[in-house]
């Protein structure tokens, strides 16, 4: 039978303080598999913990069960101790006693007492029948594969070559740089983007350690964190690679102009998206630069733009915030008063977001300014009459209505995710939020992983972004893929599902409800196997086997029944 | 209701939300009544339906369930599957004549110490006012 060791911690006053520590040490002392138990008023200090590396040692201790605060805080720190006197880690338990009684019963010592002595009994009971385990060790492949060669792609793609690691950059156009590669100057400076992301494009394309697959795309994904496996189709021909870590970085488009029919995109050359009015301002566009109307190339004389165009409008297009549209929309209407001053730039508008450094002055000085024409309201309809684009619209700060009859009409349509992106996710096993962006693993602490172990975000792929948030991003991820690469070796938590051979049917119920794609059903040996570093440890797959075959490494149904049975 | 009657609960809680919400109703020093025993699971998603059995048979008066909340499980569906298991077990418990009422599923995020605390303390009020569970002397076990 197992010798279990119980240590008692006083946390100085806060378990004492409710909890008569001696008593519940002496309790202890009797029950079935402790052999030794003892009180200490700190053991999580060096002392607290030499007492127990001296306990084990003299009194040839196979199992520890630490009654102290909650295995949150130094479940760690003893497993490490019992390690460090030659016991392997996982025969050492917590009992919460602070957070899960002391703390929360000061006005009853009696049964406070009793309710340590039976928490520290449940975790004896779990000790006695857990079993030795190695942390599983895994490959790591020290290169990154990244998806999309937009500003985030291309960020975080020079970041880790300039750490010195390999880097695959996918990208399925002709060229890298993506949605910044067709605007035309950037708010707030009105900078040209060629120039911005020369130097980027430079300092990928040129580094050795950086492989960029333009039309290329990912066919497939196998493998795990450290070492996965990936099929990348270019032009026609399958490539095998091997990567520790993938950012995404597949970035964005622009919801359909036909799907918002009130507005009359696509079905009427004068009424454009944001994107389109992008490549008539830019240099490198169509028409070089100029404003002009696509219906006939006259100079728009009467511009209006129509911000929220599809957004926070559930019915009829997206129900959430475009976010860099305010910001784009008013970077447009100046540029197009700095080209035909005598101009009129109309905006409407549900209300102005200009969130970030500079941004609100910056749309202030449109106003100002250039004399654009802010109109708090809804557009209604936008319909063609005697050669213009009449637009109606609702002056909601007035309550008038009002009527333009413009030569041009600018739509700022929401960022949706790219084309394939769902498709895309699929294959890489990370999840999609109900708008088809990448979802985050924590919306405040991890924004730039995925809840996919090695597999990170970065750009508007996750959410709509402006171009300094998307770098930030791919720089964030960046430093996520380093800190893995940087590591000597990664190991695998080993409380993993396992499978009783004797016992499983080979039904393959629980092949279905894993979540990792953990299980198969074994071609030759007809039953299930798990392959140990997918699994995470749900136990999903314990509960839907009929036959009880799969069980998660100490967490047995024998261990659960035994620590009932210490409770009732 | 007999007021010297404390009911025994046993409590199986998720590791990363519930769990984590009794730590901080702990941290944050709110007073809820010693009746529960927590057994700590990776995922109610985890939690077999002879967990929950078992201790109604040996005696418990109640059995609570915590999970993540809708949509926040970290292994992402188990809490649906403990949805669903829960509701089929209640059915059952109620056609073999057992007061399904003693089994409670509740959705508790880490940062739900109050709740945690106050989902006590309403159990333990439940089951006062129930009395003792009397499956054990039923089935003499
Ligand atoms: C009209 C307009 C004006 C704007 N003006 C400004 C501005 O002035 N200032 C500013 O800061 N921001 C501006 N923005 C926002 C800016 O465009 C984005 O912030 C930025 O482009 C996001 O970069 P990204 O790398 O995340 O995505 P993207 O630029 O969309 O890049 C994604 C890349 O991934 C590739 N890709 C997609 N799917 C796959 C796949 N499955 N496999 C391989 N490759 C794939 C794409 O081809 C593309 O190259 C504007 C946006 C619009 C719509
Ligand atoms: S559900 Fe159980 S019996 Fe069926 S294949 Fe999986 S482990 Fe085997
Ligand atoms: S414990 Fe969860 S992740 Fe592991 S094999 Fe079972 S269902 Fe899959
Ligand atoms: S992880 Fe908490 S319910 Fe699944």
């Amino acid at each position: 039978m197992r010798k279990v060791g119980v240590f008692v911690c006083h946390c100085g006053n806060n378990i004492a303080g409710a909890v008569e520590v001696e008593r519940v040490t002496e309790a202890l002392r009797s029950y079935p598999g402790v052999a030794y138990s003892i009180d200490y008023l700190y053991v999580c200090s060096d002392p607290g913990q030499d007492l127990i590396k001296e306990a084990i040692a003299e009194r040839d201790l196979d199992g520890v069960v630490v009654a102290a605060c909650s295995p949150v805080m130094h479940e760690t720190t003893f497993r490490r101790t019992v390690a460090a006197a030659g016991l392997n880690p996982y025969l050492c338990e917590v009992a919460n006693i602070r957070e899960q009684c002391s703390w929360v019963h000061r006005d009853d010592i009696e049964r406070a007492t009793l309710k340590a002595t039976q928490i520290i009994e449940t975790i004896v009971e779990k000790v006695r029948h857990d079993e030795p385990l190695l942390p599983l060790a895994m490959s790591l492949v020290r290169r990154a594969l990244i998806i999309g060669g937009g500003i985030a792609g291309l960020q975080a793609a020079s970041d880790i070559a300039a750490a010195g690691y390999g880097v695959i950059l996918v990208e399925r156009e002709e060229g890298v740089g993506g949605r910044m590669a067709q605007l035309s100057g950037t708010y707030l400076n009105f900078d040209s983007t060629v120039d911005l992301l020369r130097e980027k494009i430079e300092a990928v394309t040129r580094n050795p350690h950086v492989t960029v697959l333009t039309r290329a795309q990912v066919e497939e994904l196998g493998g795990y964190l450290g070492d996965f496996k990936v099929k990348v189709r270019r032009q026609g021909n399958d490539e095998e690679y091997e990567v520790g870590a993938i950012v995404v970085a597949t970035g964005y488009e622009l919801y359909p102009q036909e799907w918002l029919s009130e507005y009359g995109g696509e079905r009427y050359p004068d009424v454009i998206d944001g994107l389109e009015f992008e490549r008539m301002l830019s240099p490198t566009g169509p028409t070089g630069g100029e404003i002009r109307c696509p219906s006939d190339g006259r100079v728009p004389q009467e511009v209006v733009f129509v911000q929220c165009a599809g957004s926070r409008d559930p019915e009829r297009g997206v129900a959430y915030c475009s976010k860099i549209c305010c910001m784009y929309t008013a970077k447009q209407a100046m540029m197009y008063k700095m080209q035909v001053p005598q101009g009129q730039a109309y905006i409407f508008y549900i209300d102005i977001r200009a969130l970030g450094k500079g941004y609100e002055e910056f749309t202030q000085r449109g106003m100002e300014e250039h004399r654009v024409l802010y109109l708090r309201g809804k557009v209604s309809k936008v319909f063609p009459q005697d050669g213009k684009m009449m637009v109606w619209g609702a002056d909601t700060l007035s309550g008038k209505g009002v009527e333009v009859a413009a030569d041009l009409v600018v739509l700022a349509t929401p960022m949706v995710p790219s084309a394939g992106a769902f498709e895309l996710a699929r294959k890489l096993r990370v999840a999609t939020d109900k708008h088809g962006f990448f979802s985050e693993a924590h919306p405040k602490l991890r924004p730039v992983e995925s809840l996919t172990p090695g597999v990170y975000l970065a750009g508007a792929c996750q959410a709509p972004k402006d171009i300094p948030e998307a770098v930030a991003q791919g720089s964030a991820a960046a430093a996520k893929v380093l800190s893995l690469f940087s590591q000597e070796k990664i190991t695998h938590d080993p409380i993993v599902a396992v499978v009783d051979s004797e016992l499983c049917a080979g039904c393959g119920i629980c092949v279905e409800v894993c979540p990792y794609e953990a299980r198969e059903i074994h071609p030759l040996t007809k039953i299930a196997v798990v392959k140990e570093v997918l699994c995470q440890g749900c136990g999903a797959c314990l509960v839907a086997c009929p036959n009880k075959a799969s069980q998660l490494r100490n967490f047995t149904p024998t261990q659960v029944m035994a620590m009932i049975g210490a409770l009732v | 209701m007999n007021e010297d009657f404390e009911p025994k609960i046993v409590a199986f809680l998720c590791n990363w939300c519930a769990y984590m919400g009794a730590d901080l109703a702990g941290t944050s020093r709110i007073q809820y009544p010693p009746n529960l025993r927590i057994i700590r699971m990776m995922c109610s998603g985890a939690v077999d339906p002879v967990y929950v059995i078992k201790p109604l048979l040996d005696g418990a008066d109640g059995v609570l369930i915590g999970g993540c909340h809708p949509g926040d499980c970290h292994y992402q569906e188990g809490n649906y599957k403990a949805r669903r298991r829960v509701a089929i077990l209640k059915n059952i418990l109620h056609q073999m004549g057992f007061d399904e009422e003693r089994v409670w599923l509740r959705w508790i995020s880490a940062s739900e110490g109050q709740v945690f605390a106050e989902t006590v303390t309403e159990m333990v009020e439940a089951l006062k006012e129930k009395g003792p569970n009397p499956l054990k002397e039923l089935w003499g076990t």
